[in-house]
């Protein structure tokens, strides 16, 4: 499955997706860091480890695609080109946020981008992911929308409701199931009767297919496959890309459910670790290419904490502001 | 010559609905009607029926039974720049819709810093009186008026039913239209020459001085027998129909109170923690000292609504409920 891409890989290429992991992976850092220290609050939940999955994903769509996404979208959204200042600005609660501080963390939108959040109850993006579609499929043909949702949003109503209905109206969205084995802390297994979710989605009909979610390169041809079927008007698909986080669900989990031994077994296939090894294999970047792209994503990071501190509150004045639109 | 105009042809309320949407449909294309048997079966209660021929499948859109993906998927439409008119059969189903309309619908406009806005309206069948029993015969527009960032309406005339969808669909805002299913058989005329209606303001449907009639929905039929009743008496009630539960029309609950000096709302809603509570409780903060007596209601009974007609009849205001209430609410005892 991977020989192709690697026959296509440039080092450009490969330093580009490797940049973008390193970017989230050292402002997801920083933000476990900042929770620590209080300048973040509410619920903050990393992507730490499953950062292939969002920059192959999205790498291979285009900026006229509509993107939903979950209550851990801080990869998404950095990956989609939301800038890092307004991201972490969000995280902060700053006015100068992506969701002007009204969101915070798991709310993170940016309309110009077509960013449709950033959505915290488990599976609830799947229907808006639907609709979108269908406005696509009526006005606009070629584009498509990709949902990104867990493996705990497999056991919703909401999965199969959407599943079906955009399978039976033949709409443009491209199911991406970022399977991380664990609902908070309900394993697959515990959860799930049939624990292969491409099973589910071929049960609507639905084409589907499983991604090493762990390999960038796989991810981004998986996808860069599907939308070009879908943008063809046939139908959705669905990929279940396999990942795992390596951190805790969110900052109040203290991970009684699964063992350190299969954390670090999971380290070992991580994306970052794995598209480095291959990248250096292939005599495509050096030690001290790998260097410098850290040093800039850790640059990045710290002029967007920089942003995020000086940045201004929403005057409270303005609280009332946009619960409607016609009366902003 | 020009041909005498033609009287004015009787309309039910399924009618005046049903030219609403038709009306909306020819109007702009970015309309379109989804639910549950809109189409070919021509809607639960046959305010689609006959579009699906006129407008063809792609604008009048039957789904499956699953609220919550195609109340979802009209807000993602909305999203993406279509203006869909959502119904969704009884509200009693819009239970399992509550997480699109709560959590997405009234919330993405604020959580989004103004980014997003959903234009979608969705329209309900809601109360009861045709002896559906308890998982049919739900009053809960005053629940989802507790929810800032939706709008819920009640078109409770034909007017209202006529031309409050239009009014709806030109609001940047998710809406909700309640349609009373007792009432869509309702049959009459149409105001001459009305032409468009606001979702703002509430409505006196019958002027009076005595004390004021509060209500909307089926509700406002009941009040306005009552009325007549009391007029025989020599009782002049004034029945203000409220036509919006959120906003609510304070300035004209208040200058109907402050005229009347007594209020009396009429409620399909149980009474704990209601819209008729609420109505009451902005009348006590805002014009306490204009009343003669403290604030009446009449509301369902506070059981789940039951089958036996009987039973269903002593559950919801009557006009003999109405008429208690408000001889209680007149008597010299009443006032403080």
């Amino acid at each position: 499955m991977n020989a192709p891409a690697e026959r296509i890989l440039t080092r450009e290429h490969g330093l580009e997706l490797l940049g973008q992991m390193l970017r989230i992976r050292c402002f997801e850092d920083r933000c476990y860091r900042l929770y620590g220290e209080g300048k973040i609050r509410g619920f903050l939940h990393l992507y730490n480890g499953e950062e292939a999955v969002a920059v192959g994903a999205l790498k291979a769509l285009r900026p006229c695609d509509a993107i939903v996404s979950t209550y851990r979208e801080h990869g998404h959204a950095l990956v989609r080109g939301i800038s890092m200042e307004k991201v972490m600005a969000e995280l902060f609660g700053k006015h100068t946020g992506c969701s002007r501080g009204r969101g915070g963390s798991m709310h993170l939108f940016d309309a110009s981008k077509r960013f449709y959040g950033g959505n915290a109850i488990v599976a609830g993006g799947l229907p808006i992911a639907v609709g979108l579609a269908l406005a696509q499929k009526l006005a606009r043909p070629g584009e498509l929308t990709a949902c990104f949702f867990g493996d705990g949003a497999v056991a919703e109503g909401e999965f199969h409701e959407s599943l079906n209905l955009a399978s039976l109206w033949r709409l443009p969205v491209l199911f991406l199931c970022e399977n991380n084995l664990y609902a908070m802390g309900t394993a697959l297994e515990r959860a799930q009767a049939q624990t292969d979710i491409t099973v589910q989605a071929r049960a609507y009909r639905i084409e589907a297919a499983a991604v090493d979610g762990m390999d960038v390169l796989a991810v981004e041809e998986a996808v860069g496959a599907a939308a070009e079927r879908i943008r063809k008007d046939a139908g959705p698909a669905l990929l279940e890309m396999r990942t795992y986080r390596f951190r805790a669900h969110s900052m109040f989990d203290p991970q009684l459910y699964r063992d350190k031994a299969e954390i670090e077994a999971w380290r070992k296939k991580g994306p970052i670790i794995t598209l480095t090894t291959r990248l250096k294999t292939l005599g495509l970047m050096s030690e001290e290419d790998y260097q410098r792209l850290e040093r800039e994503a850790q640059a990045q990071v710290e002029a967007a904490v920089r942003f995020a501190e000086s940045s201004p509150w929403e005057p409270v004045s303005e609280l009332e502001r946009f619960v409607y639109a016609g009366a902003s | 010559m020009p041909a005498p105009p033609e009287p004015a042809a009787p309309l039910a309320y399924r009618e005046a609905v049903r030219e609403a949407v038709r009306e909306a449909l020819k109007a702009d294309p970015r309309v379109f009607l989804m639910g549950e048997d809109v189409g070919r079966y021509g809607g639960s209660y046959a305010v689609s029926k006959g579009l699906l021929e006129e407008f063809g499948p792609q604008r009048i859109r039957d789904t499956p039974l699953c609220e919550s993906a195609f109340v979802g998927a009209g807000i993602g439409a909305a999203l993406g720049g279509l203006r869909p008119i959502v119904e969704i059969m009884t509200v009693n189903f819009s239970l399992l819709a509550l997480d699109q309309i709560v959590n997405n619908a009234a919330t993405l406009s604020h959580m989004s810093g103004g980014q997003l806005s959903v234009p979608l309206v969705i329209r309900l069948a809601t109360g009861a009186g045709r002896q559906l029993a308890a998982q049919h015969s739900h009053s809960l527009e005053g629940w989802y008026a507790h929810i800032p960032g939706l709008r819920i309406a009640v078109p409770s005339t034909l007017d209202d039913a006529r031309f409050m969808l239009a009014a709806a669909l030109a609001s940047p805002d998710p809406v909700l239209l309640f349609e009373h299913l007792y009432l869509y058989n309702m049959e009459g005329e149409l105001t001459a020459g009305l032409e468009r209606v606001d979702l703002d303001h509430a409505a006196i449907r019958r002027p009076g001085g005595d004390l004021t009639l509060i209500t909307y929905g089926w509700s406002l039929y009941k009040c306005l027998a009552a009325a007549e009743t009391l007029s025989r008496e020599g009782i002049e009630a004034e029945v203000l129909d409220l036509r919006t539960l959120r906003p609510l029309d304070d300035a004209a609950i208040l200058a109907s109170v402050r005229r009347t000096h007594r209020a009396l709302i009429v409620d399909e809603g149980w009474r704990s923690g209601s819209l008729s509570a609420e109505v009451s409780a902005r009348i006590m903060e805002q014009a306490f000292y204009d009343l003669d007596a403290p604030v009446a209601r009449v509301c369902t009974m506070e059981v789940p609504v039951p089958y036996a007609k009987h039973l269903e009849e002593a559950a919801l205001p009557s006009p003999e409920r109405i008429l208690a209430a408000a001889r209680t609410l007149l008597s010299p005892g009443a006032s403080g």
